[in-house]
């Protein structure tokens, strides 16, 4: 019984340890800004790793997705007559909540666990130990430049997920399923409000690409240096970042459209 | 050379706890200037703990370690960098970046801290390369080198903006008996040609008693015998003696500490 109590208390105290030495090391990571001269092409390498390679995975499901929503939604509506909603139905969906939440779930599995992997095994092979002996921050010159590229790159990422979907919804629902142009765009037009959905669609991957990005780099930064450490820290950023993206979202969701 | 009169790094009652167990405990090491000193002791003595310590990678519980009276644990993250700058560490594993090839391996302390032009950075590490002979490889990627070839880029990396201390960890652990040679005979002449000033981590005990000034003797977190390799070879206590006979049973035992042999196979 008394080591039950100890067991637990003992994973409270490691993890409030862990979360304080993450917030610590956040701080340390956006106070180290580089000079920006050396820090720009930094960025755009970290920009082109996490952002652009991540764009296929991020179109191809964006576009099923859209398709998905298309055809559930005009297969429910058609029965009360009003198909013409599926325009409405389907970005308000994609741009409220499945955008920014399966892009950046997505963006979890994809970048993530690459972010964890990459400065775990830096700090295995002792190269962030070295960088620290020649004198260079890594916190400036690893850490810093990969969790601003996520940073920024979720948002976009997000955007991007949202247009390719209500493309793919337009092409379940007026190319196939024969819905009337005219009202399936100008429902949607009605529908969407540029303040409450598209920028609070926003604001959530905002929050997202934060807490992912950070989360990814932290697990990397802060693993067990051998390789059994290395894959857990891995796991462990998949299953963190994913708990805390939906979690979120909820939180944020309440926020945003609870009084509704 | 047995006066310890130019001391370059001074370390004072050096404590150090890994959780509950006590790596150093109340440890003085002085490192002369220009000189090779080596640090040896078996495996687990916290050998290489010490380079970290000296490197303010990680901090004593208590004690001081002062680099030209700088006391390293004291100075805040910028001074410790900026003070990093005056060292060069020779990493176990090399530790070459993955993602740049050799050149640019030896070419990035210059270019981080220093506004070089293009061509005297060329310069430089070429020179650097040509110390470890390895001019003719800067085009390879750290993947395709041997591991003798990667301790010697990390060595050119190490002394590219010519540190006054350098510090080896393990430097000839793992390699063949001719990069072992080449390794030894390099630590020496740089040294000689340098005259910066080498801190050996190593248990390997011919190699390192060929080219060390000085050697202090670590076991169970304290020094257990320190002078030059004569005054060691000579030393009579025990625990020197297994060490640097390289004998397997005596104050160090063979044997991790275990019931009685008979009553644990039979039971009586």
């Amino acid at each position: 019984m008394i080591e039950l109590i100890t067991t637990i208390g003992r994973g409270a105290l490691d993890r409030v340890a862990s979360f304080g030495r993450a917030a610590i090391f956040l701080l340390q990571s956006l106070l180290a800004r580089p000079a920006p001269m050396q820090m720009l092409p930094l960025l755009v390498r970290q920009i082109y790793v996490v952002g652009v390679q991540s764009l296929i995975i991020i179109v191809v499901s964006g576009l099923f997705i859209g398709m998905v929503l298309g055809l559930q939604g005009y297969t429910i509506l058609v029965d009360y007559g009003s198909e013409q909603a599926v325009g409405q139905m389907v970005a308000l969906s994609l741009v409220r909540e499945l955008a920014p939440v399966v892009t950046a779930l997505l963006f979890a599995g994809r970048a993530g666990s690459a972010l964890t992997a990459e400065i775990g095994l830096m700090k295995a092979t002792e190269q962030l130990a070295s960088l620290e002996m020649i004198g260079v921050d890594p916190l400036r010159r690893i850490v810093a430049p990969r969790f601003w590229a996520g940073f920024l790159c979720l948002p976009i990422l997000s955007a991007v997920f949202a247009l390719v979907g209500i493309y793919g919804g337009a092409l379940v629902g007026v190319e196939w399923l024969g819905i009337y142009e005219g009202s399936f765009w100008a429902n949607m037009q009605n529908a969407v409000s540029f303040y409450d959905d598209v920028i609070n669609g926003c604001i959530k991957a905002v929050v997202f690409g934060f807490v992912v990005t950070w989360i990814a780099v932290f697990q990397g930064y802060d693993c067990v240096p051998t390789s059994e450490g290395i894959s857990q820290a891995t796991t462990r950023t998949v299953v963190y970042a994913s708990l805390a993206v939906l979690g979120l979202d909820f939180v944020l969701t309440a926020l945003m459209f609870g009084d509704l | 050379m047995t006066q310890l009169d130019d001391i370059i790094i001074d370390i004072r009652g050096l404590t150090f706890y890994r959780g509950e167990r006590a790596i150093f405990r109340d440890v003085d090491i002085q490192v002369p200037r220009g000189r090779v000193t080596a640090i040896m002791g078996p495996s687990g003595t916290g050998k290489t703990t010490l380079l970290k310590l000296i490197g303010g990678q990680l901090r004593p519980d208590a004690g001081e370690i002062l680099l030209d009276g700088e006391n390293i644990p004291a100075l805040s993250r910028r001074a410790l960098f900026r003070i990093r700058e005056r060292m060069g560490m020779l990493f176990q594993s090399g530790a070459l970046f993955t993602d740049m090839n050799v050149y640019e391996n030896v070419a990035f302390p210059l270019r981080v801290h220093t506004k070089l032009p293009e061509e005297m950075v060329r310069d430089l590490v070429l020179m650097k390369l040509q110390a470890v002979g390895l001019r003719g490889a800067r085009d390879l990627m750290p993947s395709e080198l041997s591991g003798g070839m990667a301790r010697r880029v990390a060595l050119a990396r190490a002394i590219a903006l010519d540190p006054d201390v350098l510090m080896y960890d393990e430097p000839f652990t793992g390699q063949d008996p001719i990069a072992m040679g080449v390794l030894v005979n390099l630590i020496k002449r740089l040294n000689e040609a340098t005259g910066h000033t080498s801190i050996i981590v190593s248990h390997d005990i011919q190699e390192t008693l060929s080219i060390a000034d000085y050697i202090y003797l670590l076991a169970d977190g304290s020094v257990i015998a320190r002078g030059t390799p004569e005054q060691l070879s000579k030393d009579s206590s025990d625990q020197v003696q297994q060490f640097m006979e390289g004998l397997p049973d005596g104050p160090v035992p063979f044997h991790f500490p275990a019931d009685d042999y008979q009553t644990d196979l039979l039971g009586y």
